[in-house]
């Protein structure tokens, strides 16, 4: 029996000069894996036009009811979005979003994009919704390809589960 | 006795309650930075810090235990409609005050006042004057602090049954229950030091450790003394009392706030006071090789008052360092070893450290009628007893594989079934 608990005694003791495991999070942040689901994000063409076309498939496919798509007619001179109709409105209720990725899915023009940024504490219900002026992208991060991150998903085979941080 | 000396003695009192109640909160930032430590955490290291040059934080975490008692403070005091009110008001006040009384009659450490002044030689027993770190010596300071030890499961019994809550009052049984077992095993290991000491007072058994720590003649006595006082302090790996898996939170489950607060406050300010009480029998209280010669050197070149304070300062320190390295102990062995089972608990104290302890007596008997007069003889050959007695009882003792006849494999089980 001594023998056991000297045993247990070294190997704590051991531990008490290993470097610690954690992570000081607000300082240190752990880089997040790279198809994971954070706050949404709605991405633009390179010419800076917006990608979403106010189709309201993304509200339809999302099982949380979460999505509000109100499009409106895109003035010929001056058109927001490639095609007849954009997002005029576009909000999105954290609260109720399960970030599901469904939407992404649903999107046909790979507009809505669930990116890495996952600090999305508030005070009051009503700065949990997020307009489209918080979502959108600034004009000059418009791509021509798919967003990488859903190049990342069409990638064959799929990145591990575990990725070594 | 004049004035002037009652209201010395009552702030003394006052101080050596705030400093005990002080210890105890920065006891529990030490465990909870060593455990984390020992878990491979950081533990708390947000509340305070001193800013560096460079962007540096020196002691961070140093104002946790304050955050921690402004937020007992301002939590919601609620007390159980069907609780015995006066009971459950009292209780906590019961557990806390034997666990500040304690530190009554433990001698901190040397600073002679009064008398002849002159620096003690062989103990601290200034002739005339009293020993300034001690508050009171009384001449049966060792049952004053077994008798205030045992009054402390007073408090615990009646917050359990006064909280009108069956896991609370199992948790109040379970804590009389254990206290009372290792009571005895206690007490006897006591009684060694006492018989080897041929004295009840606490500093005249801090005098006899002069050069000669009772770690050595008693070191039976000593591991018997650690292992009664962690199961009396209810503390891991004999805190039954508080099993959270089983017990909710064990006796204390229906106080909240400060009461609750005062309990936990009475379990660390207990578990350092049972180190202390270590410490003065056995590892030679405020003695520490080396001091008398430093103040005397101090007291033959800056004056003999000069060299009482620089005495008794260090003499203190030397108590703390002693203190504190038991205290890591006791924190060590909550992060090595995991909580006994109720029959184990009351095998280990009825059947091995009863015994041991009965052993012990009778041991130190014998050696000091055999042996009245080489105290270095006797000594070792307790040590060397003590110590074949402890591998011995472990080795009988120890973790066994039941007889496969009482073993219901789950596969067996299933075979049994079909």
């Amino acid at each position: 029996m001594l023998g056991e608990i000297v045993k247990g005694l070294r190997t704590t003791f051991k531990y008490l000069f290993k470097k610690p495991v954690t992570v000081q999070y607000p300082e240190v942040k752990r880089p997040v894996r790279e198809r994971f689901r954070g706050r949404h994000e709605l991405k633009r063409f390179e010419n800076g036009m917006e990608r979403c076309i106010g189709c309201a498939l993304c509200a339809a496919a999302c099982p949380a009811d979460a999505i509000l798509v109100i499009p409106g007619e895109n003035d010929p001179a001056h058109p927001n979005s490639p095609g007849e109709r954009y997002a005029a409105t576009y909000e999105i209720n954290m609260l109720r979003c399960i970030f599901c990725g469904y939407c992404e899915d649903a999107c046909p023009t790979n507009a809505i994009v669930l990116e890495h940024q996952y600090e999305l504490a508030y005070y009051d219900r009503k700065s949990a919704i997020y307009t489209k002026e918080m979502l959108l992208v600034p004009p000059d991060k418009g791509h021509g390809e798919i967003p990488p991150i859903l190049q990342e998903l069409n990638r064959r085979p799929s990145p591990p589960a575990q990725i070594d941080l | 006795m004049s004035f002037l000396d009652i209201i010395i003695l009552i702030v003394k009192a006052l101080v050596l309650a705030l400093a005990a109640t002080t210890l105890f909160a920065y006891f529990t930032l030490f465990e909870r930075i060593l455990l984390a430590r020992f878990q491979h955490r950081v533990g708390p290291n947000r509340a305070g810090y001193i800013p560096l040059p460079g962007g540096r934080k020196l002691l961070g975490g140093f104002l946790q235990p304050v955050a921690d008692a402004v937020k007992l403070f301002f939590k919601e005091d609620v007390t159980p409609a069907l609780a015995d009110k006066w009971v459950y008001l009292i209780s906590p006040a019961f557990a806390t005050i034997p666990a500040l009384i304690i530190w009554a009659t433990i001698p901190l450490g040397c600073w002679p006042v009064g008398g002849d002044g002159a620096l003690p030689v062989g103990g601290c027993a200034p002739v005339g004057g009293s020993n300034f770190l001690q508050l009171a010596e009384i001449s049966v300071g060792i049952l004053y602090l077994l008798a205030v030890t045992s009054i402390g499961v007073y408090g615990i019994a009646i917050a359990g049954w006064s909280s009108n809550n069956k896991y609370s009052m199992l948790g109040g049984v379970r804590a009389s229950a254990q206290v009372i077992s290792y009571e005895l095993a206690l007490g006897l290991a006591v009684l060694g030091v006492v018989m080897q000491a041929e004295s009840f007072s606490t500093a005249e058994i801090v005098n006899r450790q002069w050069g000669w720590w009772f770690i050595i003649p008693q070191f039976l006595g000593f591991i018997i003394f650690l292992l009664a006082s962690t199961a009396e302090v209810v503390r891991a790996p004999f805190d039954l009392v508080e099993a959270e898996q089983e017990l909710v939170g064990g006796y204390n489950t229906e106080f909240g706030s400060m009461k609750f607060a005062l309990f936990f406050m009475s379990e660390y300010i207990k578990l350092v006071a049972m180190n202390a009480i270590a410490v003065t029998l056995f590892l030679g209280g405020w003695h520490f090789p080396g001091l008398y010669t430093l103040a005397q050197f101090v007291s033959a070149n800056a004056g003999q008052w000069a060299g009482n304070a620089v005495f008794g300062l260090l003499s203190l320190g030397a108590f703390l360092l002693k203190v504190t390295l038991l205290s890591f102990l006791s924190v060590w062995i909550r992060a090595t070893v995991p909580r006994v089972r109720y029959d184990q608990l009351m095998h280990l104290g009825w059947k091995v450290l009863l015994p041991m302890a009965l052993f012990n007596v009778a041991l130190t008997a014998v050696l000091n009628v055999l042996i009245p007069d080489n105290r270095v003889l006797s000594g070792v050959i307790a040590l060397v007893v003590g110590a074949l007695v402890i591998v011995g009882v472990a080795a009988v003792n120890g973790p066994r594989k039941p007889p496969a006849s009482q073993v219901t494999l789950v596969k067996k089980s299933a075979e049994v079934v079909q």
